[in-house]
């Protein structure tokens, strides 16, 4: 597989976002939490109006404001002013305090602060949240880092041991609200208790109401993810997490909490492997329900077949929803011919590998630390048929002329990003379809004669 | 309502009527409440941002990049190299070492490829800690490319918005006076704090065009570099709404001499009154009369179709919240023009004089606010029964969860807003929301409906003790 070094100095149009970002979806998917950057404002008033814009739901993050005096003599003044004001207001039952890359920079040394600012409260005796911190400065790592830094954190911080309970872990990564509720359906199909976290199913994707929330309701029990530690086993998606120490891994480590560290379930071999692992933690086989799916699935593979075979597919974005994406691209006959992601984990082209062995017979030109520029350099000579990734890359897409598939995040030019289902079998399905009939689509409206059947 | 103000919070919340006029405002966001505001950055970026032939870089990590890439409704009618969002992505070993090389390279780079007539380079927080000499990189630059390189001094953390105005004015004045002014005419004015938002920009030139007066440069909106540089060449300064450029104004009055006219091109009456200053200002018959004509024939177009929305949307209420507070008057005025009542307004970065003006045309009873956040908004929604929000994305989601309309007045939007076709836009987006269908089905009016909704919590499966 070819390795594409990074030939330019500046980043066009990135193809990642800051790790503060992924920080706060993370502590959203909390009950009761406040996601808290520790920054100047327009860091968390900049990732709020971009998360804002793809879940159409309120999204607050409070924000240490630190200004310039704070810059010189260190912002904890500012921090601990900060989460006094979030407790009285928000009356959270956890606080997730980020750094931003100003406050890593001049050097503030959080937990050091909040041990301060809790044996503060301890004196004055008032109730008080719980505080996880998590270190992510941009300059190293995207927003998949500081999303799984933040999920480690917070178990890290909160989990712990004792007497085995009844119940699995499951650390989806960072999928849609739409996924989450699909996956507890599927676990609980299975006979299976399961903590999963994040899940902002609810505080992302939320109903309407009569009064404003302060905080919106769901996410994780606090209470739930304190008995991590206690749990059968941890099932966590992503085949680029190789790399790093996550959430699964510390319960392993520390509590010696079984890890299972698979794809995530996007198409139909990855989510072949999540059954098999929920038929094996449950010791039950897989619901007849999501073996008819299983089986529509392929029904419709074969109905599709000829219209997407040997199609040309540049994929792009985080890398765990590339490879999943590509995994299912693979399988149907669709050439993915660029795989791109913005991030830099290390294991993508060994991800990739391993879900198109065996399959492709042309290997796709993969690459991580990519931006736009990069991948709209050599994609016209490449002749794609379609996109798939997100928003970002419609620019490309309109000038190739050829559809884009909207899937992951961010989604600002279209409705319902958070609704979208890409996991399971119902997943694949779901893309299956947008698939095939944005290729038809394309066909019918490029074509002169005007079918009106296919 | 109380509960929802912070109390440090509460001198910048004032309810008219209730007490003499007193609001602080112009101060630091309190830590933790969550401000709708952004930073100077996002000030400076905004400004120079519909420059379209100019490389924009900003200097820093990729965040502030990637939050600003494209974000606006910004249109050129030429080059489109605005929207592109380029970035010096600082790794950790720049910040470490110093990005001044990196920006160096990333310069040359762009520049050589792009082929810019300028380039702004942004600083953001971090390369105000790190300490890069972006002055003396620009300058080296400049000099080898023989293009003008124009550092922009906005750390984020070094004030508000109103700060980043404030560099992007001084980058601006760097190219002003630079060019030739021949070939002008002496009934000529620039454009200042025009975005060119959904076109806008070309609405107001036409009008201009039937007045028989020139414009020299748009600044900012469909800008081009040459046109800043000759800038000063123009017989007046027309500053609008927000004030993003008055800072470029005043500077060029001391330098040029050029004086300063503060209009609004939103709301009928703002946007009459703005042609008309112009028209007095030139003391020329001929301009005069042609823009009489033009508000007469532009007027008897649009006002029987206004009477249709003012009709439907009589007696409604509206809660304005912006960036800055001038374009929150041509608001108030605009929805009295549509029978409606404001009963909240409030910006961002409004100072003492601009609240005091809000005061004085708003009605007893309404809530003037600076630097709020979504919990006061909710709150003051829900309390004056507000049938239609007016503010950027962030306030969006705060008005469609409660069940209340909104309209995009911001940055983002698609529907151009000003001159007259503008309040006939502005009517039928407003009327669009408002008269809408759904609101009758959302909680607040559907008694029973969703009561004992508890979604989630069927979802955790796991009895938590
Ligand atoms: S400074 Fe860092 S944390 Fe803040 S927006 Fe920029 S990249 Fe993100
Ligand atoms: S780092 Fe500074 S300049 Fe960048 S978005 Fe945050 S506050 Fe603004």
């Amino acid at each position: 597989m070819k390795k594409q070094e990074n030939k330019y100095v500046s980043t066009t149009n990135a193809c990642k976002l800051c790790k503060p970002l992924g920080a706060c979806l993370a502590f959203k998917g909390i009950e009761g939490a406040v996601p808290f950057l520790h920054g100047s404002q327009g860091c968390a008033t900049y990732m709020r109006r971009y998360i804002i814009s793809h879940f159409n739901e309120p999204m607050d993050i409070a924000s240490s404001s630190l200004g310039e005096k704070h810059a010189v003599f260190g912002g904890a003044a500012n921090l601990k002013k900060g989460l006094k004001n979030v407790c009285r207001k928000f009356s959270p039952s956890m606080i997730g305090v980020a750094t931003t890359c100003l406050t890593e920079t001049i050097g503030d040394d959080v937990p050091m602060i909040l041990r301060e600012y809790r044996s503060g409260i301890a004196q004055q005796g008032d109730p008080a949240p719980f505080l996880v911190n998590v270190s992510t400065p941009s300059y190293s790592g995207t927003h998949m880092e500081g999303f799984h830094e933040a999920v480690k954190a917070v178990v890290e911080q909160l989990a712990e041991g004792g007497e085995p309970l009844d119940f699995i872990n499951l650390f989806p990564g960072f999928v849609s609200p739409a996924d989450i509720r699909h996956l507890y359906e599927i676990v609980s199909d299975f006979s299976l208790e399961c903590t999963i976290l994040p899940d902002y199913s609810d505080t992302l994707d939320g109903p309407a109401m009569r009064e404003y929330e302060r905080i919106p309701q769901g996410g994780t029990p606090v209470s739930a993810i304190k008995e991590m530690g206690r749990a059968l086993g941890s099932i966590e998606f992503g085949r680029n997490l190789k790399t790093m120490v996550t959430a699964g891994e510390f319960l392993k480590s520390r509590f010696g909490v079984v890890n299972r560290r698979i794809g995530t379930p996007i198409g139909l071999r990855e989510t072949d492997a999540f059954f098999t692992a929920l038929e094996e933690i449950s010791g039950i086989p897989a619901p007849q329900k999501y073996m008819m799916e299983r089986a529509r699935l392929i029904d419709s593979f074969v109905d599709c077949h000829k219209y997407v075979f040997g199609k040309r597919a540049v994929v792009y974005g985080e890398e765990d929803l590339v490879t999943g994406l590509t995994s299912f691209l693979t399988e149907i006959g669709i050439q993915p011919v660029l795989c791109a992601s913005g991030s830099k984990g290390g294991a993508f082209q060994e991800s990739i590998k391993e879900v198109t062995e065996g399959i492709l017979t042309d290997d796709p030109d993969v690459r991580d630390d990519a931006d736009f520029y990069d991948i709209a350099i050599d994609v016209e000579s490449m002749q794609p048929d379609i996109m798939v990734g997100h928003s970002k890359g419609y620019p490309l897409a309109r000038k190739l002329g050829i559809p884009l598939i909207r899937v992951g995040f961010p989604i600002h030019d279209r409705i319902g990003g958070q609704r979208i289902v890409h996991i399971g079998y119902r997943g694949a399905q779901n893309l299956l379809d947008t698939i095939v009939n944005a290729i038809i689509e394309k066909k019918q409206d490029d074509s002169s004669v005007g079918y009106s059947y296919m | 309502m109380a509960s929802a103000i912070f109390k440090e919070r509460e001198k910048q919340v004032y309810l008219k009527g209730s007490r003499p006029f007193d609001l602080e405002c112009e101060k630091e966001s309190l830590a933790g409440a969550v401000s709708q505001r952004a930073c100077v950055f996002c000030g400076s970026r905004v400004v120079l941002y519909p420059i379209a032939d100019a490389l924009h870089l900003v200097h820093g990590p990729v965040g502030c990049a990637v939050y600003t890439w494209d974000i606006r409704g910004a249109l050129s009618s030429g080059p489109e190299l605005h929207r592109l969002s380029f970035s010096t992505d600082l790794q950790e070993k720049d910040v470490i070492f110093g990005g001044e090389k990196k920006l160096y390279s990333a310069l040359v780079e762009l520049i050589d490829r792009h082929a810019p007539k300028a380039a702004f380079v942004y600083s953001t927080c971090i390369v105000g800690i790190i300490g890069d000499d972006l002055e003396a990189i620009c300058r080296r630059v400049s000099e080898e490319k023989n293009i003008p390189v124009i550092p922009v001094q906005s750390e984020g953390f070094k004030g508000n918005k109103r700060a980043g105005y404030n560099a992007a004015c001084r980058a601006l004045f760097r190219l002003v006076g630079e060019g030739s002014t021949e070939g002008i005419s002496p009934y000529s004015v620039n454009i200042l704090g025009d975005f060119n938002l959904a076109g806008e920009l070309w609405i107001i030139r036409d009008y201009f065009k039937r007045m028989g007066v020139q414009v020299v440069a748009n600044i900012t909106g469909d800008g081009r570099v040459d046109d800043i540089r000759r800038a000063h060449g123009a017989a007046l300064n027309l500053v609008q709404c927000s004030g993003a450029t008055m800072d470029l104004a005043v500077m060029m009055k001391e330098k040029y001499g050029t004086p300063v006219m503060r209009v609004s091109y939103f709301g009928i009456e703002d946007m009459a009154e703005a042609l008309y200053g112009i028209a007095r200002f030139f003391k020329e018959p001929s301009i005069m009369e042609r823009t009489q004509q033009l508000v007469r024939e532009e007027l008897s177009a649009l006002y029987p179709e206004l009477q249709r929305y003012r009709k439907a949307l009589s007696g409604k209420k509206a809660a304005i919240y912006v960036g800055g507070a001038f374009k929150a008057f041509s608001l108030v005025k605009a929805f009295r023009h549509l029978g409606m009542k404001v009963v909240m307004v409030g910006s961002q970065t409004g100072t003492q004089e601009d609240y005091r003006e809000l005061e004085a045309i708003t009605d007893d009873g309404t809530i003037i606010v600076d630097d709020s956040n979504p919990l006061e908004l909710s709150a003051f929604l829900q309390e004056k029964e507000v049938d239609i929000f007016v503010g950027g994305v962030k306030e969006r989601p705060i008005a469609y969860k409660l069940g209340v309309g909104f309209c995009d007045h911001n940055h983002e939007r698609k529907e151009a807003l000003e001159g007259f076709v503008g309040m006939l836009n502005f009517a039928k987006e407003v009327y669009s929301s408002v008269m809408s269908p759904v609101w009758r089905f959302v909680p607040k009016n559907s008694q029973g409906m969703l009561d004992g909704l508890s979604s989630h919590k069927e979802k955790i499966l796991r009895c938590v003790s």
